[in-house]
């Protein structure tokens, strides 16, 4: 990895310097507005996907805040119980179907699954753009949902309550999710395929890239779990919208039943929404600590278990439903064992880091950032799987907290340190490196600051989903709300510059961090077909320094280049 | 993952811009669709693998429907444990003739349509194809039909849960909650079925080669099976439950 400019004619890329008759850029292909809506190039949908995730990511930051807001005081004093309800009702719905579930699968997922496999594109392109309309459709019932009032359910349905007794908008919402549902198995379908039959001649199932397989993994469970819950949103519909006696208790119907079901997909959702994230995160710690992933075959196994392990651990969100206490015991037992390949992927990460070249870019100081905050959340979720501590904390902020921890620590830090990693290949621009190190930093202090106080709180005794509480609580409260202000802004600061930089950001070479992976091997942004030639594999993935060997001077440095360095 | 300071083998090759794939290989198959077409495969084997694709990602899709009917089946379990007599009681209720006529229909629509599965893949027998189609579809409109007779008699028999309903005892009301959301689930299905079935008889009967040569034949007939296959556990926890014994 000697020169610091890589050998090969198409890092030349900028036309303006030099016309190397390179095939033009998946983003030239056309500027149109049809000529998006109707593109069939996993590029592009990724692009689609990403804007429209973007604007849901906005709608549900905008719900978090009010209930921040409003609890920054023991009264209700902004918004009364009813809004309240419906406000972080939307902000889950919002938050988990139409964010953190697609979000790294659709966006880098799509777009970098076949760059990585050396494939030309999907296996099934219309039916990738199907799923986006699908998932915008979905999206926009949510929306409709909202205009008609709202929902005050709760992100998880519960019946009797979504069936029987809440007069708001829940059937046109349990649809939108419904809706949704299909696009996520049709790109867990396509995924599937694509990995399956598409990888490049010697690009064999243990040379493919950690962020492949994590993708692999997930859309097993895009296509074994998604199904479960469109079938319990479907009995929801059937009781609420049209009278059938399913679930009620009063008609003999079992609430238990639907908790079983509705979590038998959403335990496993919550694997959807941290397998992607460990999949980036592999990537960015080899990439700036220049060193071969440590373990890659236990990193595999790792995502493969935890895969499979999560669709038998749903029964320990209902340890205080009612449950027979042998259920209780084996539940609690695999939410332990569950917990075993992700602490091998942390340690795993950590020995990566050992003895490598660590560079801190903003990539990288997401996915320390990953490190820690899954290591929390993942640690809590021990105390959670253990019955007692469970009975003691259920339903309370210390609950919150926990998978705040998760879904929001870890997977939104790695959604964004993916951002920051892949942002020149996608966009071909850089981005300015300077403000970017410091929204990561500002994301990781204000998401402690929002989130930390809530494990005490919830510890001491905090419910979970109340608008007013006792005035002893309040200075937690105050302290995640003002938590919820920095990480606001460390949200808003990546959307002003990483738009900035579409337009004025200096051009960006194939490899600017020097990265192993197919998909530098190609122009930044890529061309329609991906690559120019066929490509062939020859080795293993993150190829960076071979063991033992003396530090070498290609960390990447942040450039404020021109096209050329 | 390219070795370190030679360039990729991507890059090596000086490769003639790519933007246009061999142009004999499309003409060849015209069937072959981005990103089969440019995998590097002769045309014959590049077609093949395009189906098998095509085939396996109906697989993946017919997984995700088992978890599907699965849950569906769950909930059926979980009633009948809770309320043994009740379910008994009103599973005599179902329409026993009905219900084994359609059993009749869609497993004779079945052999229909694994025929033309096989009889596809002969350019030969693409009359006896397109006759099995239209039987396949046509078969499945009359289950159809005759479900909707089905659901008639029962309205008249007020076996639709709510005030009236036949039974008295109240999780009799479960079941039929069960079958009505049961059947409408399967007779969904069903129809698009039907679409997809009557689809392919029509491009058929318009493009000679296009039953021999498509990945879509396999697929549609594929999802045909598996809503057989639904109706085949649906047809005695409806029908045979409650009469058994």
């Amino acid at each position: 990895m000697s020169p610091h400019i890589a050998q090969s004619p198409t890092a030349l890329a900028d036309p303006d310097e030099l016309a190397l008759g390179l095939p033009e850029s998946y983003l030239a292909a056309g500027h149109t507005l049809g000529s998006w809506l109707t593109t069939t190039d996993h590029k592009r949908i990724a692009i689609l996907y990403g804007l429209s995730i973007t604007l849901f990511f906005f709608l549900g930051g905008a719900a978090a805040t009010a209930v921040r807001l409003e609890l920054f005081t023991p009264e209700a004093d902004f918004v009364g119980s009813d809004t309240y309800n419906k406000l972080f009702t939307l902000h889950g719905v919002i938050m988990v179907w139409f964010f953190l579930i697609p979000s790294i699968p659709t966006t880098f997922g799509n777009f970098l699954l076949p760059l990585m496999i050396g494939a030309r594109d999907l296996a099934f392109p219309k039916l990738n753009l199907v799923s986006w309309y699908l998932n915008l459709g979905g999206g926009l019932l949510a929306a409709v949902a909202v205009l008609a009032g709202g929902i005050d359910t709760g992100w998880t349905f519960y019946v009797p309550y979504a069936t029987v007794f809440s007069d708001t908008a829940v059937s046109v919402a349990v649809l939108g999710v419904f809706v949704a549902g299909f696009s996520t198995i049709a790109t867990g379908v396509n995924f599937i395929a694509t990995v399956h039959l598409l990888r490049a001649p010697g690009m064999t199932w243990f040379r493919l890239p950690l962020f492949v397989w994590a993708m692999y993994t997930t859309s097993l469970i895009f296509v074994l779990a998604t199904p479960v819950l469109a079938l319990t949103l479907l009995l929801v519909l059937a009781e609420r919208a049209f009278g059938l006696p399913i679930f009620d208790p009063a008609r003999g119907g079992d609430p238990i039943l639907f908790q079983h079901l509705f979590w038998f997909y959403s335990h496993p959702a919550v694997y959807i929404m941290i397998l992607p994230a460990m999949g980036v995160i592999s990537e960015v710690i080899t990439c700036f600590s220049r060193r071969v992933v440590f373990g890659y075959t236990f990193m595999v196994y790792a995502l493969v278990a935890i895969a499979v392990i999560g669709f038998f651990t749903w029964g320990h969100h209902m340890f205080t439903s009612g449950m027979s206490p042998y259920a209780a015991l084996l539940f609690s037992f695999l939410s332990f064992i569950v917990a075993v390949p992700s602490a091998i992927k942390v340690f795993n990460w950590t020995a990566t880091l050992y003895r490598g070249q660590i560079g801190f870019e903003s990539p990288m100081l997401y996915a320390l950032g990953f490190l820690g905050l899954f290591t929390v959340g993942g640690l809590t979720g021990l105390f959670l799987a253990s019955i007692p501590i469970d009975v003691h904390v259920q339903d309370t902020y210390f609950v919150v907290a926990h998978f705040h921890y998760i879904m929001v620590g870890a997977s939104v830090s790695a959604y964004f340190a993916g951002l920051h990693l892949w942002w020149p290949k996608i966009t071909g621009r850089m981005y300015p490196e300077t403000w970017a190190k410091f929204a990561a930093i500002l994301m990781f202090f204000g998401f402690n600051l929002t989130f930390f106080p809530q494990f005490i709180a919830g510890y001491l005794g905090m419910p979970r989903r109340y608008h007013v509480y006792p005035p002893e609580f309040q200075v937690w409260n105050v302290l995640s709300s003002s938590g919820a202000a920095v990480l606001a802004v460390a949200y808003l600061m990546p959307l002003g510059y990483l738009t900035w930089s579409v337009f004025f950001g200096a051009r960006a070479r194939n490899d600017p961090w020097n990265a192993t992976g197919l998909e530098w091997r190609t122009t930044s942004p890529p061309p329609r077909d991906n690559f120019l030639g066929r490509v062939a594999v020859l080795g293993p993935p993150y190829d960076y320094h071979p063991a033992g060997s003396p530090p070498t001077q290609d960390q990447p440095h942040l450039p404020t280049q021109e096209s050329q360095a | 993952m390219t070795a370190t300071g030679e360039p990729s083998p991507a890059l090596r090759e000086p490769s003639p811009p790519l933007r246009e794939p061999a142009p004999l290989l499309r003409e060849s198959a015209p069937s072959l669709r981005e990103p089969w077409h440019d995998l590097g495969f002769a045309p014959a084997d590049a077609l093949a693998r395009q189906r098998a694709g095509a085939s396996f990602g109906m697989w993946i899709f017919i997984a995700s429907e088992v978890l599907f009917f699965g849950a569906l089946f769950l909930f059926y379990a979980a009633l009948r444990a809770e309320h043994p007599e009740a379910v008994a009681a009103a599973a005599r209720e179902t329409n026993i003739v009905y219900g084994t006529a359609n059993t009749a229909l869609l497993l004779t629509s079945g052999l229909l349509a694994a025929i033309a599965a096989r009889a596809a893949e002969v350019p030969a027998l693409r009359r006896l194809v397109l006759v099995c189609l239209l039987l396949t579809a046509g078969l499945g409109l009359a289950f159809l039909i005759v479900k909707g007779f089905e659901y008639r008699e029962d309205i008249r028999e007020n076996l639709v849960p709510g005030p009236g309903f036949k039974l008295a005892d109240r999780p009799t009301q479960l079941f039929f909650g069960f079958y009505w959301f049961a059947t409408a689930v399967h007779g969904i299905h069903l129809a698009i079925g039907i679409g997809l079935v009557t689809r392919l008889a029509w491009k058929g009967w318009r493009a000679p080669d296009f039953l021999a040569t498509s990945p879509q034949v396999e697929v549609a007939l594929l999802y045909w099976g598996f809503v057989d296959m639904v109706w085949i556990v649906l047809y005695p926890a409806l029908y045979l439950v409650g009469r058994a014994g």
